[in-house]
């Protein structure tokens, strides 16, 4: 069961440069042990060590976001488009220089 | 009514309109599966950001953090410059924009025009760049005051006291409502009203996916959440890619008539699809989304015209919602 799945450029350095890679699972949780068997470490960018999806990790299947598909336990399909991105928002030039000012820091929130 | 004292007066109360022609066909004897577009380009300075700018200034100047004379500072290169630039002319504040320089001269020209100056930040360095001149700004200016659009609650609330009630007074039966997700306050704002009055409605948050370039960060921990955004607020989330949004941008103005910036035709993407699914689920369904602004300062951009793959060539790397 082949699924498709975008790499960040960000994380591109745990497939070789690859853009896209082939993966396997009935569920997002399952794609993501396969690929971190061919591309050690690439789970663990991805995922808390409490279990839970990154803060800053926005993962879509077919362009939908899996937080609102059930997280990691969302179910995937054979021909399923995965994209992962890091979590910028629009306008995130804006937001980034407004929470500077604010001597805020955008570290995510643990 | 249409006569107001002020331009302030008149923002919101935006028409609503139906869109008969993309409006997804239904079998004989279905329910009807309608869209509407709210047509927030109608605001004073032609965007949906009117609402936010407004409301935050009223309520800095409720609360005392701003009084007459004051500086605003707003880091920004889109419609909140433009709506506050208005704002602070109106109420009497002078606004000082922070944004990098590699942004399109007319929108600079146009910020200029309502008369806010501007400091750039280096185009090279991206980002870091941007936030390293931030942090100069404000140590050097502990007195400006900035409206922080990303975590200001009047944000949000701008959109619970206007855009919310509007909807629902000119649509009762309204069953979906989808927006983009940018600060996040026309979702969390709107979205928290509607479900308030409408059991079972959905809140659709349509986000752009940019060019690669726009996700050059360093590492995961330097993104960004919006501090409005709360998740339990949305149904659903959809991210929108920029032939996508070109496409559905080009329908709106050739199928509709309504010539819109690239946000609101990644919005209408998402819509559709939630449309196209009550089709097949055979449920009634009103679904009403946002038109952020109109296409006029989208144009040099030249994604218009040629082929998708051009259009999506000419805004690779850039923010386009």
């Amino acid at each position: 069961m082949a699924i498709e799945v975008r790499i960040p450029t960000i994380l591109r350095t745990y497939t070789g440069g690859a853009k896209s890679v082939e993966g396997a699972g009935d569920t997002l949780s399952a794609l993501l042990t396969d690929l971190d068997s061919k591309y050690s470490g690439l789970r663990g960018r991805l995922i808390t060590e409490q279990g839970g999806l990154h803060r800053f990790v926005n993962i879509y299947v077919n362009d939908e976001d899996v937080r609102f598909l059930g997280s990691l336990d969302a179910k995937l399909n054979d021909g399923d488009n995965v994209t992962i991105l890091p979590a910028v928002a629009g306008g995130a030039f804006g937001f980034a220089a407004a929470a500077a000012m604010l001597g805020r820091s955008t570290a995510p929130v643990r | 009514m249409s006569r107001y004292e002020s331009l302030l007066e008149a923002a919101g109360d935006t028409p609503l309109v139906g869109l008969p022609r993309l409006s997804p066909a239904v079998p004989e004897g279905a329910p009807p599966v309608r869209l509407w577009a709210k047509l927030e380009d109608r605001n004073p300075t032609g965007s949906i950001k009117d609402r936010a700018a407004l409301f935050m200034v009223r309520e800095a100047e409720r609360a005392g953090r701003l009084r007459p004379g004051d500086t605003i500072l707003e880091p920004t290169s889109g419609n909140t410059g433009i709506s506050l630039a208005m704002v602070a002319k109106l109420r009497g504040y002078r606004l000082v924009c922070v944004m990098p320089e590699n942004v399109s001269a007319e929108r600079a020209q146009l910020l200029r025009m309502y008369g806010a100056e501007i400091i750039f930040s280096p185009a090279a360095g991206g980002s870091n760049q941007a936030v390293a001149k931030a942090k100069q700004i404000a140590a050097e200016h502990p007195d400006w005051v900035m409206l922080f659009q990303y975590g200001n609650p009047d944000n949000a609330r701008a959109h619970y006291e206007t855009t919310g009630p509007e909807l629902l007074r000119d649509l009762p039966t309204i069953t979906h409502f989808v927006a983009g997700l940018g600060t996040t306050g026309t979702l969390m704002g709107t979205g928290r009203y509607l479900r308030e009055k409408v059991p079972g409605i959905e809140i659709i948050a349509a986000e752009p996916r940019y060019g690669e370039l726009v996700y050059g960060l360093r590492n995961i921990d330097e993104g960004y959440v919006p501090e409005l955004y709360d998740a339990s607020v949305l149904t659903r989330r959809f991210s929108v890619g920029t032939q996508d949004a070109v496409l559905r941008t080009r329908q709106l103005v050739e199928v509709e008539g309504i010539f819109a910036g690239f946000s609101s035709g990644a919005i209408l993407h998402a819509a559709l699809a939630v449309a196209h699914q009550a089709v097949k689920e055979g449920t009634r369904a009103d679904v009403a989304f946002v038109i952020a602004d109109g296409g006029w300062k989208y144009l040099t951009t030249g994604a218009y015209g040629g082929t998708l793959a051009e259009a999506e060539e000419a805004l690779d790397g850039q923010l386009w919602a």
